[in-house]
């Protein structure tokens, strides 16, 4: 493999900066690796082949002038497929969005591009954000570059799989339920979804509007503070952005823990939610943060086994509400009606997958008169109860250590006939969506199978910076994440 | 609850879908088991507790009512399955 594909994103900016690569030399390693690996994997919708050797040409030339915009400028990135643009086609792998050429550009899109990050390609995902295994694509199941015949995760299984594949150093997701950490975890990768409201959602397409978070994912936790520091900020076109300032994420890398309080929540390590051997590797995990200088503290989040009964009803219900837009009228697929209600019939019935149409169906049920309060109202409820779980564990702790996943990915099909047991692969993630704090999913060692596990580092509300600090600490003394795939 | 077939068309037809009756059957029986999941949400006593409305304690952001540049029309109906320079066109909605 090239050198330069394997590299970590902080690697590279070093060789750019010291000229000893191109960025153009960089992304030609890149676009070798997805020719090598994308056929068997299904990460990348579309592929930005000469735009992006065109534009990492002029950062060269940009840089040679002494005109870099900064460490990343002419690096390449790639950005799962529901952050629009108006340079490319963006899909949410779905048939309604076929051809979707956006009028304006996603705020995070703009930052990376101030950055100067280029764009190497769209990356495949569960058909809008909706599911745990990247299988729910309308374009083509997403692989495992662990083990081809296993799923990724999801729903951004696309760039969790392109990293692990050396086909990209950094990928951009979103994470309404677990979906860029999770499969993170599954592919041996770095994924963060950072505080609600951290990360502008202009311009990411909606599936759950008070869930939804775009974050990073990359080969190591410094890449991934270097992406956050690009994104996070301000933004006066979402109406939830935080108007907080953002720290020098890399900037307060490299200390060790002296005093660091890591809560060990003891739900979230019971041998009936997670298999043995991922217990195991989460404990020596923090055993590691321990010989960082952490201490460990028993805490408990007694509402978290209703974690998953109430995301399902509040992600569908605000599902059903967004997707409402799906009509054939204003972008993308139309199917041919003599009327438009069998317009609006036609093209959503043809226009959406299996898993898209039962989130609907269930959303419109909970929303529906008679139901809302068992439901919905239940459901947020609960919801205030998840969160003051979460508050009272960070009376006695500075962050929380659980596993990512209860096992490593399970075999393409498995769960696609038992939406359940797809549902509960997130079991570990979606309390954290619900009470809309930063957590981060950072690959611990390997199952028996050969297969990626990760462990999960929760933070109160804009402690993205600890989070980032103890993964950092703990990826100075382990080489977990320097193991790549044979592929 | 017992979700029946019934239900099932009615909130297809809410949600402007079509299914086909294997899909009405498959969905009944999806929704059948999730919601027999989520009722153990009724052993929590939540009568006290008041729902989320939002996670963080932050309110409506207002800006002054400026006068801004907008994206132009051609552009925002140029992704329409069927349009003009200035309009999305669709089948006839009034008699």
């Amino acid at each position: 493999m090239n050198p330069l594909a394997a590299a970590t994103l902080d690697e590279l900016a070093g060789l750019v900066e010291r000229g000893e690569a191109s960025c153009r030399d960089v992304v030609a390693a890149c676009l070798e690796r997805i020719d090598q690996t994308n056929g068997a994997l299904g990460a990348l919708l579309h592929v930005r082949r000469q735009e992006a050797l065109d534009e990492a040409e002029a950062a060269d030339a940009a840089r040679a002038r002494g005109e870099a915009r900064g460490p990343l400028h002419g690096l390449p990135l790639v950005i799962k497929d529901n952050l629009v643009s108006p340079d490319f086609e963006v899909t949410c792998a779905s048939r309604i969005l076929r051809g979707f050429r956006s009028p304006y550009e996603a705020t995070v899109l703009r930052r990376a591009r101030e950055a100067g990050l280029v764009i190497l390609a769209t990356a495949n995902m569960d058909e809008f954000a909706m599911g745990s295994s990247c299988e729910n694509s309308s374009v083509r199941a997403c692989a495992n570059p662990w083990d081809t015949s296993r799923v990724p995760g999801g729903s951004s299984g696309g760039s969790a799989a392109a990293l692990a594949a050396r086909a990209t150093p950094a990928a951009l997701g979103s994470d309404t339920g677990g979906s860029i950490r999770q499969p993170a975890a599954h592919c041996g990768v770095v994924g963060m979804k950072p505080t609600y409201g951290r990360v502008s959602r202009y311009g990411l397409v909606a599936f759950a509007s008070s869930l939804d978070q775009i974050g990073p994912l990359a080969r190591t936790v410094r890449d991934a503070a270097l992406l956050l520091g690009v994104i996070a900020g301000h933004d006066e076109r979402d109406s939830t952005s935080v108007d907080a300032p953002v720290p020098d994420y890399a900037a307060a890398l490299g200390r060790d823990l002296g005093g660091l309080r890591v809560g060990v929540p003891r739900e979230f390590f019971s041998s009936e939610g997670a298999d043995q051997g991922t217990l195991e590797r989460v404990r020596a995990a923090i055993a590691v943060l321990e010989e960082a200088g952490a201490k460990t503290v028993p805490v408990s989040l007694p509402t978290s086994q209703y974690g998953i009964a109430a995301y399902y009803l509040i992600c569908t219900a605000e599902a059903s509400s967004n997707l409402s837009r799906y009509d054939g009228v204003k972008y993308g697929f139309r199917a041919p009606a003599s009327d438009y209600r069998e317009m609006y019939r036609r093209t959503r019935s043809q226009g959406f997958g299996a898993e898209v149409k039962r989130r609907i169906l269930l959303g419109t049920f909970v929303l529906s008169a008679g139901y809302y309060d068992a439901y919905y109202q239940k459901a947020q409820r609960v919801r205030t109860l998840i969160r003051r779980d979460f508050e009272r564990a960070f009376e006695s702790c500075d962050l929380l250590a659980t596993p990512t996943t209860p096992g490593p990915a399970w075999p393409l099909g498995e769960r696609l006939d038992d939406p359940l047991a797809m549902y509960l692969s997130d079991v570990f993630n979606v309390t954290v969506n619900l009470a809309g704090l930063p957590a981060v999913s950072i690959p611990c060692g390997f199952s028996e199978e050969g297969l990626p596990t990760g462990f999960q580092l929760i933070g109160p509300a804009l402690a993205e910076e600890r989070l980032l600090q103890a993964g950092d600490a703990y990826q100075r003394r382990t080489d977990w994440h320097c193991r790549a795939p044979e592929l | 609850m017992k979700i029946r077939t019934e239900t099932v068309r009615a909130l297809a037809d809410l949600a402007s879908l079509e299914l086909a009756p294997e899909e009405v059957e498959r969905m009944r029986r999806d929704l059948d088991a999730i919601l027999a999941y989520v009722d153990k949400l009724s052993e929590l006593d939540t009568s006290d507790v008041p729902p989320t409305a939002h996670v963080l304690d932050i309110s409506t952001p207002l800006r002054p009512d400026q006068v801004r540049d907008v994206l132009p029309v051609s552009e925002v109906v140029r992704n329409a399955p069927d349009h003009d320079d200035t309009s999305m066109i669709v089948p006839k909605v009034i008699e």
